[in-house]
């Protein structure tokens, strides 16, 4: 795959504060590229870096192997984006927004292109309606219809779930995956919905505090057989002095009100059947969602509320 | 450029509150009308008072058209600032306030086109209001009130003086009058452009720019002399009313006006000049602090 997007060293200070420190990822063509990370680990910062809104205080940006200076709108040309709410001018229609937004973006504007693009996100019967009495996710679609109107090769959406329901949830899921398999759009997608990464992206990085925990391929990242399984039992004492006794005991974490083995998730039936061998009852087998526990286990559970425990 | 224009003038004329100013305007120059068709005799017999017979006039045609129209400028150019500010304060921060300066950013246009398009539509949106001011001040007063020459009342120094400039010299000096207007009022808008790029919300730099106005009104009007020499000359709002000057007509020996004449033609050039640094001023800061300002809305 060709390299389209690299970040070096990217740094963003804002006064005393660090929020972006040496960010450095690439994103090739094709990618869904994940842009994983908690709330102020400073992923809006960098999508906003990359698309001019603020200016690194170092680093440098190279977009298909050209380095992107200070006035170079060369990135802005092959960049369709939607930076956290789709906002746009309510007073006006989806048809005059479109209208608008595809001729600053300095291609040949035609009624049926605006047209051909509302049909696409479906809102081609409601273009003469004004945006204020659009839904979240129909402005959401409209916004996705703006960032593809000049046929970019790169979307970036950021936080592009945020205050849809579920059906919208899975709307923007399906479109995504529409973008990068049907139209070969290369995607970067930033979330704190771990869930949603997951189903959609190839590639991700994680990021903390503005630095880089990880990068690389979601598939290696999330290894099944690193798999953190939680397991209940009816004695669960009992149940860590049985294991402690075999095979498993080298896989153990947690306690006995929380019993964790970091194992392969293949491995899980056959740990079930060992200790129901052992006359313990099991009440349940909960591998947690991987790609949550290991962003938890990255950013050193950095939470911020303490959890409930029952 | 001119694509980028034409989207703004297109989005300011979407907006209700772009046409606040022209109702204000048209409301104001018919109360004015209706006043002056009801009652303006007594007006101008108490402003003739002291004039005698010294004017070739007749008295009940010295309430024209021209007059009534020179009578509503007077009141209306020193509020017309306040409007202008509703839609020039609005260009960025109103962007930012809605959430589309991030969006209109994202897109492949330098940050000097965006705002030199927004300055260009505001300073077109001024001349419009300008000239629909001249339609309902001047011309509509012309039709309601005739035509014949014209009397000026001013205060020079410590004397009161009145003018009178014959009908058919005054229709250039108005032409001149509306352009130095415009030149004023660009001003305005080229302050509460400036204002609106540090501001995420439009109330702050409207609200901003007509209290800048109006503290500079006042100290344009104290007359102190170290106020005279070294602040009022730097002041913007010292020049608004220079359009008055094109009413100003020359005098021979004789003190018969000149026609075709201006009094003080020099005075008038310098606080245009003035008046176009300070748009240079305002515009330059604003152009430059929109290129360096992160977009965090």
């Amino acid at each position: 795959m060709n390299l389209l997007l690299e970040a070096r060293d990217l740094t963003k200070n804002f006064g005393d504060f660090e929020a972006v420190k040496n960010l450095h990822f690439t994103v090739n063509e094709g990618d869904v590229y994940g842009f994983l990370g908690q709330n102020g680990a400073g992923k809006s910062t960098t999508l906003r870096m990359l698309l001019h809104l603020i200016k690194p205080s170092a680093g440098e940006i190279f977009f298909s192997g050209k380095k992107i200076g200070e006035g170079d709108n060369s990135l802005l040309k092959e960049t369709g984006a939607v930076i956290e709410r789709p906002d746009m001018y309510k007073y006006l229609s989806a048809y005059d927004n479109l209208n608008i937004f595809a001729k600053m973006s300095g291609i040949k504007v035609s009624r049926t292109l605006i047209m051909d693009q509302l049909e696409m996100v479906g809102l081609a019967e409601r273009s003469k309606d004004v945006v204020k009495t659009f839904s979240q996710g129909m402005k959401q679609r409209l916004g996705i219809a703006i960032a593809l109107v000049h046929q970019p090769k790169l979307i970036i959406l950021d936080e592009p779930t945020n205050g849809l329901d579920p059906q919208g949830i899975a709307d923007m899921r399906n479109l995504i995956l529409r973008l990068s398999r049907e139209m070969n759009k290369t995607v970067i997608v930033s979330s704190h919905l771990l869930s949603e990464i997951e189903l959609i992206a190839n590639r991700m990085i994680i990021i903390n505090k503005g630095q880089k925990i990880i990068e690389g391929n979601v598939a290696e990242l999330l290894d099944p057989s690193n798999t953190l399984v939680e397991i209940n039992t009816t004695n669960n004492i009992e149940a860590i002095i049985q294991m402690q006794n075999s095979q498993w005991a080298s896989l153990l974490e947690g306690n006995s009100k929380n019993i964790k083995l970091r194992m392969n998730k293949d491995d899980v039936p056959a740990l079930v059947k060992s200790l129901t061998e052992k006359d313990l009852h099991i009440l349940s087998v909960q591998p947690r969602h991987s790609l949550e526990d290991y962003f938890l286990s990255l950013t050193n559970n950095d939470t911020h509320v303490e959890p409930f425990a029952n | 450029m001119l694509s980028l224009l034409q989207i703004e003038l297109y989005k300011i004329s979407k907006r209700p509150r772009t046409y606040i100013a022209f109702i204000a305007v048209a409301a104001i120059v018919f109360i004015f009308q209706f006043a002056f068709k009801a009652d303006g005799q007594s007006y101008m017999n108490l402003m003739l008072q002291s004039a005698g017979d010294t004017f070739d006039i007749d008295r009940s045609k010295a309430i024209n058209g021209y007059f009534m129209c020179y009578i509503i400028l007077n009141t209306l150019l020193i509020q017309i600032p306040i409007l202008i500010a509703l839609v020039a304060g609005d260009a960025i921060s109103g962007e930012a306030n809605m959430g589309t300066l991030r969006l209109l950013l994202t897109k492949p246009i330098s940050r000097q086109k965006i705002i030199a398009a927004k300055f260009f539509a505001s300073l077109l949106y001024t001349v419009a209001l300008l000239i629909f001011m001249a339609i309902m001040a001047l011309f509509l007063s012309m039709l309601i009130f005739g035509v014949d020459d014209m009397l000026i009342f001013r205060v020079k120094g410590d004397e009161s003086q009145i003018l009178q400039i014959t009908k058919d010299d005054v229709m250039w000096r108005y032409v001149a009058a509306f352009g130095y207007a415009a030149v004023a009022l660009t001003v305005i808008a080229a302050l509460a452009i400036l204002l609106s790029v540090f501001a995420e919300n439009s109330i702050g730099p409207i609200i901003a720019t007509v209290c800048i106005v109006i503290v500079c009104t006042i100290v344009s009007n104290i007359n102190v002399p170290i106020i005279d020499k070294t602040i009022k000359p730097w002041l913007f709002t010292s020049y608004l009313v220079g359009w008055k000057g094109f009413f100003y007509i020359a005098t021979d020996e004789d003190n018969v006006p000149i026609k075709g004449s201006i009094e003080n033609w020099p005075a008038i050039r310098n606080s245009l000049f003035i008046l176009l640094a300070h748009i240079g001023v305002f515009f330059g800061a604003a152009v430059w602090f929109f290129k360096k300002k992160d977009i965090l809305s």
